[in-house]
């Protein structure tokens, strides 16, 4: 067998309160595109950030081309060609595309200073080989997620990597984005360079991986050869269950039943634009309904949710809300009158990290629990009480700090705050992504609940099952403009793609 | 490597139309050159107001006496721009002058070396803290403050005791003029031309920029975060260092109560200036506008007479509020496109 | 105040340390020297002592308080200390009309100069620490261009203020007391408090949890140059003289080490009002301290400055 190109042994990495790593075994060939999948918290990240040097292991050895190493910092690790991709595309927004991509190998004049010329020159010839013309001089900020992802990849292969990392790289990719990426990393493999590959969608996994490793809870649950493994076992040994149980179940923890509400609608937005992202958006969600908003990134939804929660400014249109308009732009307006925002990114705009986890739920209902402006302290303890239980939200206490919580309580926790404001309309946008399986399977099952109860939900998701299973009606937005409504037996993946690609154009 | 062609650019630009790209660029002009254009307009109204401003002699004046300014400025460009700030520059350069009066009874070697080197450590000290510990840069430095404070007034008697320079060529250092411009003004320009070089067309200037702009991509990029940040402050400290030392030359004494606030006055010309608070962005041409504007305000100020200099206060707080609010706006509009 | 238990967690013994120091280190600081002080220096145990040390902290601590609910919000106010010299200023203009519509032009300077502050931060978008630098600037030349020079005065209702002593406390003492009491329960019991933290903790949250966030920011810079100009006011009143050049100068950096040093966070999210009063007394202390064992003044600036660094330190050890 020739020397792996890269290889960890009986890797092991601590950190207060948890052990990320526990002799983990990790072996790269070299031409090999190579997954390393794994649920939150399985240790995925840990992993990459002790191969590029971010982490020293507490124990086990790193190999590369069989020779032992230890990296102080990801510079070294780059330097013996290991580079990384990662999530947010980390370069340097205000930099110049030109110096992003070059940063640290500016050529040089006579003089030993940065030849500006040379400098442009150099970045137009390699990103034309990515499929990108552009002026390489505009501030990177200015540029799509696409071309940075691109200008994120060539910096890592023109530093003559030998192994390439790239973590989620898709996720904020268009799909004619992707196969460029794809096509890119065929030529990556043909040159000999490896890539470790890490993604949440099988699809994709399955396009192009040759090996795959599963990581659970911090151990390898199992690594061998892609295609011989089942889909449904992947996912089993991902989620640590018996495959027969997943086949029986189906993935989701939806009913899967369709109702059609009847009634006056809840929330209706009409005609609502914001140039340059959305263009005569309607939407209406009537009690105990469950609407889903499907599209591709950056057609529209987060921005649709947002807008009708008040926490974007439009330019024309109008919400309602059981036919009384709302104000636009403020959340507050929109919170009063009952529709309530559970947004995408919980980090940044939803759970405050320095409050409990009882703060955290009694913020947006604080109005509500305090007379002339002192608070009632018995009042929120019974609401937080009773929604800690319903949600069965884990926590040592109600005064633990939210941030020491797990991403799926934090979600249930920003679920509770939404409900206690007394909402009738809930907008959740992508309620499920980035929590692990037992907390995704309660908030689907959750969701489910409310719109029996007679609440309003409407329900952004990139997972086309969840939408499915979970939605009645699905309203399919194409580049910030309704391209199209399903409903009933219409709510299928095939129906949604079909719309999606209606006009055989995503992008205009 | 075959290549795959997507097209040549992606949504960003397709849904921003053609005005974008115009605002963009007027946006960065009003941001990099903002201060040299109002600065051109002050000194012309200036011009045309007062028979005694456009002279020769004013114009000497001015400049001169912002030199010492211009320097700290300097090193206050590249610690902004990496993302920090420095408040201890006004300490730093009062006690810099106390230590190079002191020294200048060893000679003209010790005036200088003295107080570049004391001032030049607690720079680096500084920057290690800031680098090392994460703690925010401006707390660090307001202990810098303090502490620098202290360390003066210690060393002079608690800020009783004048030291008188001593050495003859030591006070031709801040004092003698060659070709109508004293020795300050010249080490300025000299360094504002090496500062230039350095930020703009050198690694080290990358680094900083690149720190400033992102942290996180700067370490994931393989900058040396660490040893960045500790020169940019150790810069900034052997600066404040000099300009105190050739302050206390012109003077010909460490005078113990003038620099104090200074820092306040350096940040509001790098800001004025166009560098970004939030790091990043900005450069030395723009900090220089600044420093002269701040100079011919002062310089008006006196024109006018009657006004007492602690006008001059309200002005540059007022320009200080007026640029922030601009670049404030200029940052939305173009958010906005 | 607004505690937030800590979770039991298996950390390490230095990090432990830090957080314990971030909590108690303010008490346990100010306890060590008292007890020093009991030990070691002489007269200190006398009640006129304990006068002029509490008399001389209470404007520290009044402008602490607002420089408490700012940094909660994640925001800082530089600003404090010329607005203690422009409600120094305001006083003098305005002890004509008598001294209560005086003190009324006082705050209401202070109040105008922290809303002009709050406007830029909370609608323009600058940079606390620029927009209240830039208040700094030119609020300290206003008062200096209001009031040039030094100027004396004798208003009977001012020397009361300055002076007079109830239930054998000097009223300047009771004011700063009354004063953090009212903060405390602004914090802790209203509304108003919780949405001050929340918005420090995560502005895109409050934001979108329906709190009037801008609202918030403005009244809280508002408060904090009220704050700054009630201890204006008593200062002038205790000096019976206005000098809008020196009076508050640098008392921005004694109200930002008493509220870090009293273990609230830089980062916001938190406020903790007692511990902020006991880091204006620990600094009060000390520089009592040194100066009743014949060390000069410099030794307190670089005492302080160790303080600082050593208490942000601690806080830093904390951040998950």
């Amino acid at each position: 067998m020739a020397t792996a190109v890269l290889q960890a042994r009986g890797i092991s990495k601590g950190f207060p309160g948890i052990l990320a790593l526990d002799d983990v075994s990790f072996r790269l060939d070299a031409g090999q595109v190579h997954a390393l999948v794994g649920e939150n918290g399985a240790g995925k990240s840990t992993l990459i950030k002790v191969l590029t040097g971010v982490h020293r292991p507490d124990r086990g050895t790193l190999l590369l081309h069989g020779e032992p190493v230890s990296y102080d910092n990801p510079l070294a690790a780059q330097r013996a060609g290991i580079s990384t991709i990662y999530q947010e595309v980390n370069l340097v927004p205000q930099m110049s595309l030109a110096q992003n991509l070059l940063l640290g190998r500016e050529p040089r004049s006579r003089f030993g200073v940065i030849d500006t010329a040379r400098l442009h020159a150099e970045a137009e010839r390699v990103m034309t080989r990515y499929g990108i013309r552009t002026d390489v001089r505009r501030p990177l900020r200015s540029l799509g997620m696409g071309t940075q992802q691109m200008v994120a990849l060539a910096r890592a292969v023109s530093v003559e990597a030998r192994v390439v990392i790239m973590d989620e790289p898709t996720s904020a990719l268009e799909p004619r984005e992707v196969d460029t990426l794809f096509g890119v990393i065929a030529d990556l493999r043909a040159q000999g360079i490896s890539v470790i590959y890490v993604s949440h969608r099988l699809d994709e996994l399955y396009r192009i991986c040759d090996r795959v490793t599963v990581l659970r809870d911090g151990r390898v649950a199992h690594a061998g050869p892609l295609d011989e493994l089942p889909r449904v076992d992947l996912v089993a040994l991902m989620l640590g269950r018996d495959p027969a149980e997943i086949r029986r179940e189906g993935a989701t923890k939806f009913s899967g039943e369709h109702t059609t509400a009847a009634g006056e609608p809840l929330v209706e937005a009409r005609s609502v634009s914001r140039r340059p992202v959305l263009q005569d958006v309607s939407v209406q969600v009537r009690p105990g309904e469950v609407v889903g908003l499907g599209g591709l990134l950056g057609a529209g939804r987060s921005e649709t949710a947002k807008a009708i929660a008040g926490a974007l400014p439009v330019d024309g249109g109008t919400v309602t809300v059981a036919g009384q308009e709302v104000r636009r732009g403020s959340p507050a307006a929109a919170i009063r009158a009952g529709v309530s925002l559970v947004p995408e990114d919980r980090k940044a705009e939803g759970i405050v990290p320095t409050l409990s986890v009882r703060d955290n739920i009694a913020l947006a209902a604080l109005p509500r629990l305090s007379r002339s402006g002192v608070v009632s302290e018995a009042r929120i303890d019974r609401l937080v009480d009773s929604f800690m239980r319903r949600l069965r939200i884990k926590a040592a206490s109600p005064h633990q700090k939210v941030s020491e919580l797990s991403g799926g309580n934090q979600q249930k926790v920003l679920l509770a705050r939404s409900l206690a404001t007394g909402a009738k309309v809930l907008l959740l946008d992508e309620p499920t992504r980035g929590i692990d399986v037992g907390a995704k399977a309660e908030v689907q099952a959750l969701i489910d609940e409310l719109a029996a109860e007679g609440l309003g939900v409407l329900l952004i998701s990139s997972d086309l099952e969840e939408l499915v299973e979970g939605a009645d009606r699905v309203v399919v937005l194409r580049d910030g403009a309704v391209a199209g409504e399903l409903s009933g037996d219409e709510v299928t993946e095939e129906a949604i793609m079909a719309t999606i690609a209606a006009t055989g154009e995503t992008d205009g | 490597m075959t290549t795959t062609i997507a097209d040549a650019d992606t949504g960003a630009d397709a849904r921003r139309g053609p005005g974008a790209l115009r605002r963009e660029r007027i946006g960065h002009l009003l941001q990099h050159h903002g201060a040299l254009v109002v600065l051109a307009v002050t000194v012309l109204v200036g011009a045309a107001t007062f028979d005694s401003f456009a002279t020769p002699q004013n114009a000497a004046n001015i400049v001169v006496s912002s030199s010492f300014l211009a320097i700290v400025a300097i090193g206050m460009t590249f610690v902004i721009i990496s993302g920090g700030i420095d408040l201890s520059v006004g300490s730093s350069f009062v006690l810099a002058g106390v230590l190079a009066a002191y020294g200048s009874r060893y000679g003209l070697l010790v005036a200088l070396l003295l107080p570049l080197a004391v001032c030049g450590t607690i720079g680096l000290i500084q920057g290690l803290i800031v680098a090392r510990t994460g703690m925010a840069p401006f707390i660090v430095t307001l202990a810098g403050l303090l502490g620098m404070r202290g360390l003066m007034l210690a060393i002079s008697d608690e800020g009783a005791n004048t030291y008188l320079v001593r050495d003859d060529a030591f006070s031709a250092l801040g004092q003698a003029a060659f070709l109508g411009l004293t020795v300050p003004v010249w080490i300025t320009l000299a360094l504002v031309l090496l500062g230039g070089v350095l930020l703009q067309r050198t690694g080290f200037g990358q680094n900083v920029f690149a720190i400033g702009g992102s942290e996180e991509a700067a370490v994931l990029m393989g900058v040396p975060v660490t040893r960045v940040k500790v020169l940019v402050y150790l810069i900034s400290g052997l600066l404040a260092g000099l300009a105190g030392a050739l302050n206390a030359a012109r003077l010909s004494s460490g005078v113990t109560i003038l620099g104090v606030g200074m820092e306040l006055d350096v940040i509001a010309a790098v800001v004025i200036g166009g560098t970004l608070l939030t790091g990043g962005a900005g450069g030395l041409t723009g900090t220089m506008a600044g420093v002269l504007l701040l100079g011919v305000i002062q310089s008006l100020i006196n024109q006018i007479g009657v006004l007492t200099s602690s006008f001059q206060q309200v002005v540059s707080g007022a320009f200080l509020a007026l640029v922030v609010v601009t670049q404030r706006l200029l940052h939305r509009a173009q958010r906005l496109s | 105040m607004a505690e937030t238990a800590a979770a039991p967690r298996a950390w390490s013994g230095r990090v432990r340390l830090l957080a314990w120091l971030q909590e108690y280190g303010v008490y346990a600081s100010v306890l060590a020297l008292l007890l020093f002080n009991v030990a070691f220096t002489p007269h200190f145990l006398e009640v006129a002592n304990f006068r002029t040390q509490l008399i001389q902290v209470a404007p520290i601590v009044i402008t602490s308080l607002g420089m408490a609910l700012v940094i909660g919000t994640e925001g800082i106010d530089l600003s404090v200390g010329s607005v203690m010299a422009l409600a120094s200023a305001m006083v003098v203009l305005y002890l004509g009309y008598g001294a209560p519509v005086a003190i009324i032009a006082a705050l209401i300077a202070g109040a105008a100069v922290g809303a002009g502050g709050g406007a830029l931060v909370a609608y323009v978008g600058v940079q606390p620490i620029v927009a209240t630098l830039a208040l700094l600037v030119g609020v300290r030349g206003l008062a200096n261009v209001l009031v040039p020079q030094l100027t004396e005065f004798r208003n009977p209702t001012l020397i009361t203020l300055g002076s007079r002593s109830v239930l054998g406390l000097p009223l300047v003492v009771v004011i700063a007391a009354v004063l953090t009491v009212l903060v405390a329960f602004l914090v802790k019991r209203t509304t108003f408090g919780r949405q001050l933290v929340a918005v420090g903790g995560n502005r895109a949250a409050s934001r979108l949890s329906g709190l009037p966030v801008r609202r918030i920011l403005v009244t809280v810079y508002v408060i904090s140059g009220l704050l700054a100009a009630v201890a204006g006011v008593l200062a002038t009143s205790r000096l019976q003289a206005s000098d809008p050049t020196s009076l508050g100068l640098l008392m921005e950096l004694s109200a930002i080490t008493a509220v870090v040093v009293g273990g609230t966070p830089l980062t916001g999210g938190r406020v903790r009002v007692l511990g902020t009063v006991m880091g204006a007394l620990l600094i009060q202390l000390l520089q009592a301290t040194l100066i009743k064992h014949n060390l000069p003044q410099s030794w307190t600036q670089m005492a302080q400055a160790v303080i600082i660094l050593a208490a942000v330190y601690a806080a830093r050890g904390r951040r998950a």
